[in-house]
Formats: structure tokens, sequence, C-alpha cells
């Protein structure tokens, strides 16, 4: 019996299909294993496409370190639309607020989403750390059963954890081929609708003003308890008399005034002004936009040499060290130039920041 | 945006190299174009040492020591002494 596309014979029985090819049993297919696979698929959770006012307030809350250890999904497989065997698979990280760009984005389409185990951290990072890495994806594939809910192999993952997965390995143990997507999610319908082709704007990591924006809360909030504490103790020295403590209202919110300054200038300024300031480094950055400010406050509070020499060191060092952490939140900072300007910029803000407090010191106890 | 220039640690062994153009695809900051059916470096100073190449590199042509261009994580990696670490499960950065 010819059937064509070269299957030759179909040999049934009680609860087995055989395929006889070229002589050869290639295929055994169980009626009732695919009655189980027909219903997996099934009992498999559907995700919306549209975001809800919740998914949207704990993506902004998250962004200011609220809960942010916990905006997990359960990594597995979801479906988005009515995906069937063919549907495509795109494959993320079980941070929420990745799942969530990645659902919206598949707006209007029917495809299958594998979630990877990453502790609630993003695609990036995650790939960095190896959580987003081939060995989790290869047990991600085989603990879904993936390759008995689609009949094709093809994965799509995001270019940006290809740091983390070797598409080679996942292929060679899996049977799946990796095709990495775009950078941004927000591609996605523009890389379905060309074909699953990827345009070369489609592959560069960007760093835009909105893009800066959304990470400066972090920065913001991790710098802020270490902020106070200087403040505090700057507050605490300054009124420390041979007679006893005594501050005057305004002296205190100058000096708290100045320390926010610092602050600002570093975690917010530099980040948001970060491709107009001059210098490469971060540090250099964080020194220039420092310096703007510490002339600033130096000139409108009209401070004694003494004093304006304090508060540009303490100033200058402060937004120093805190744009070089920006180097994290960025996105084309090498280890390599980060070690090396941090071997000179450390010991420099230390510095600065050490006499800065001396002269402070000296200067409130005089 | 460019970062320092001359820092970078990337390497790239043109005989072991087979063009297969992996490279090219999974950088995101254009360090590689296909010339001549093998891959080329032709802009060193734009990688930032993610690793995405070397990883995906079937033939092993690629070399960088790739790691998180992240002060903080620097730091955090001296303090507890191993390597540079964001150690975002601790919720501390990225």
């Amino acid at each position: 019996m010819e059937l064509g596309l070269g299957i030759f014979a179909q040999v049934l029985t009680e609860n087995h299909v055989f395929w006889i090819i070229d002589n050869n049993i290639i295929l055994i297919h169980n009626a009732q294993m695919s009655e189980t696979i027909l219903e997996n698929r099934e009992e498999i959770k559907t995700v919306s496409t549209t975001l809800s006012i919740s998914d949207r307030v704990g993506g902004f809350l998250v962004r200011w370190a609220f809960m942010r250890n916990n905006y997990k999904v359960e990594p597995g497989i979801y479906k988005v639309g009515v995906p069937n065997e063919q549907s495509s698979v795109f494959v993320t990280a079980n941070y929420k607020l990745t799942f969530d760009f990645l659902r919206a984005a598949l707006h209007g389409f029917s495809a299958w989403i594998l979630v990877l185990d990453t502790k609630g951290v993003n695609v990036w990072c995650a790939a960095g750390k190896g959580t987003f890495g081939t060995k989790e994806l290869v047990s991600k594939i085989e603990t879904t059963k993936l390759s008995e809910i689609v009949a094709h192999r093809q994965l799509i993952l995001p270019q940006l954890s290809a740091t983390g997965i070797a598409a080679h390995e996942v292929q060679k143990n899996t049977g799946f081929k990796v095709l990495y997507g775009p950078v941004s999610t927000s591609d996605i319908p523009a890389f379905i609708k060309n074909n699953f082709a990827v345009s070369a704007s489609m592959r560069i990591v960007k760093f835009t003003l909105w893009d800066r924006l959304v990470l400066v809360p972090i920065e913001l909030v991790h710098a802020f308890l270490p902020i106070l504490l200087i403040a505090g103790i700057l507050i605490l020295i300054a009124g420390i008399h041979p007679t006893g403590y005594s501050l005057a209202l305004a002296e205190s919110l100058q000096i708290l005034f100045g320390v926010f300054m610092a602050y600002l200038a570093g975690a917010l300024f530099t980040p948001l002004l970060l491709p107009w300031v001059p210098y490469r480094s971060f540090s250099m950055k964080g020194f220039v936009v420092g310096l703007v400010v510490a002339i600033v406050y130096v000139s409108s509070y009209k401070l004694s040499i003494f004093n304006a020499l304090v508060w540009t060191l303490l100033i200058t060092s402060v937004s120093s060290f805190l744009a070089m952490n920006f180097t994290g939140s960025s996105t084309y900072t090498s280890l390599s130039g980060v070690k090396k300007e941090m071997k000179v910029a450390i010991p420099l803000q230390l510095v600065a920041f050490i006499l800065g407090l001396i002269i402070f010191i000296v200067s409130s106890w005089i | 945006m460019q970062y320092l220039k001359n820092v970078v640690t990337l390497t790239l062994d043109s005989e072991k190299c087979v063009g297969c153009g992996m490279c090219v695809q999974v950088c995101p900051h254009q360090v590689f174009a296909l010339s001549e059916k093998k891959a080329q470096i032709i802009n060193k100073d734009s990688c930032m040492e993610c690793g995405a190449c070397a990883t995906n590199c079937a033939f092993s042509a690629i070399d960088v020591q790739s790691g998180v261009g992240c002060s903080a994580g620097i730091i955090n990696g001296i303090l507890k002494g191993t390597g540079p670490s964001c150690d975002c499960s601790g919720g501390s950065c990225c």
C-alpha cells in the first residue's frame, strides 16, 4: 500500500499504529499515548496577552524594589491564544515583569511560552549568572515533555539569553534548534510578521533615556540608607561641641541638603545625562556632575573657602561612587573596563571623602 | 555610547572559524561582521564581554574573559572572596 510522502504502509493493531517506511518501522504511534498528550496539552494554563491593572502596578512597584525578590511566575509551559502542535515556542525567564512583557507582545498570536526557573531574575542577568542556561533549558524541555506538545523542533529564545545558552549544545541534547529572536520583546510582533527574521536593528541593545529612567529608582533605593547614614553622621559631628551637643536646624538642613544633592548627582543626574556628560568612565562622569552640583551648592549657600572645599570633596566623591555603581545597570560596560576604572577611582573617592570628612570635623570643632 | 578603549579581552581565532555567523547574531553590540566566509572583529571597543559569542561558538574560535561589568558586583566579589557576582538572588541589583 503506497500512501505517498515516503510512507508505504500503515499497520494497525489494537492500540498502536506502526508506520512502515522503506521497510523500516520508524514511527510507532501509540493511540492511547496520543490521547494523554492531547489531554495534557489541554490542561496547560492559558495566560492573557492583556496586562491587568495589578500587573501594571506590580511592574511599577518592582522597579522601586518592592517585592522584587519574589516577583515570580511558576516555571513551566503556558499558552497564549489557541496554540497547536505547529505553534512557536517562546522561552523566557520567570521574573514576572519579563513574562508580562512577553505575553503582552504576543497579543493576537497563538504560541507556547516555556518559562525557565531563573529565580525571579530577568533574562540577561540570569543568563550572565547561568540560571538562564543550557542545563536549565534542557531540563525544562524534558520535564514539560515539550517534544510531545509540539511537532516541530524549534525554540525562540531572547537574544540576550545567548550569554547563558549554548545553542549547539541544546540541539545536541534535545533535538531542539535554538532561534535567537529580538533583544526587545517590543520587536516580537514585527519579528513574527517578518517570518521570524530578525533585522539588524532588533539585534542591538540600546540604552535610551527611557531605559535609564526606569533603572534609576533601584539606584535611588539602594543608595538611600547609606546616604541617610552619611547625613546622620555629619549632622552628629557638626553638633558636637566641648560644651555638649547643639546644632541649629538650618545647619542640619544644609548638611542634609548637601548629602542629598550628592545622592541625586550620582544616582539620578549622571544616569539620565549619561551620553552627554564628558569622559567614558562612569566615575569620571559622576565626578563631573558632582562638581557642577557642588559649585551650585557652594555658591547658593555662599560657603567659606573652608566649607566650600569640604562640600566639593564630599559631593564629588559620593557622586562619583554612585555613578560608578550604575555600570551594573548599563548595557555596554565590560568587566575589564569596570575593573580598570575602579582601580583608579576607588582610592581617589576614598581619599577625597576621608579628606572632606577630616576638614569637616576640624572646621566644626574649631 | 562607548566605554573605555583598549581594555577588552576578546580574541578570535580565524583558523577555527567556519563563518557560521552565530557570533554576529548573538552579539548585542555589533562587534562582529562576516567577510569572505569568516567572522571578523570590527568593533572591539564596543564589546562588553558578555560572552554570548564564545558560548555559542560551536568551534571554540572565540575567547573572552566574560563577567558582569558591574562595580557593585566586583566589590561584592572582593568582600566575599569570590569572583565578581551581582548576587541578584539577594535582590541587590539586576
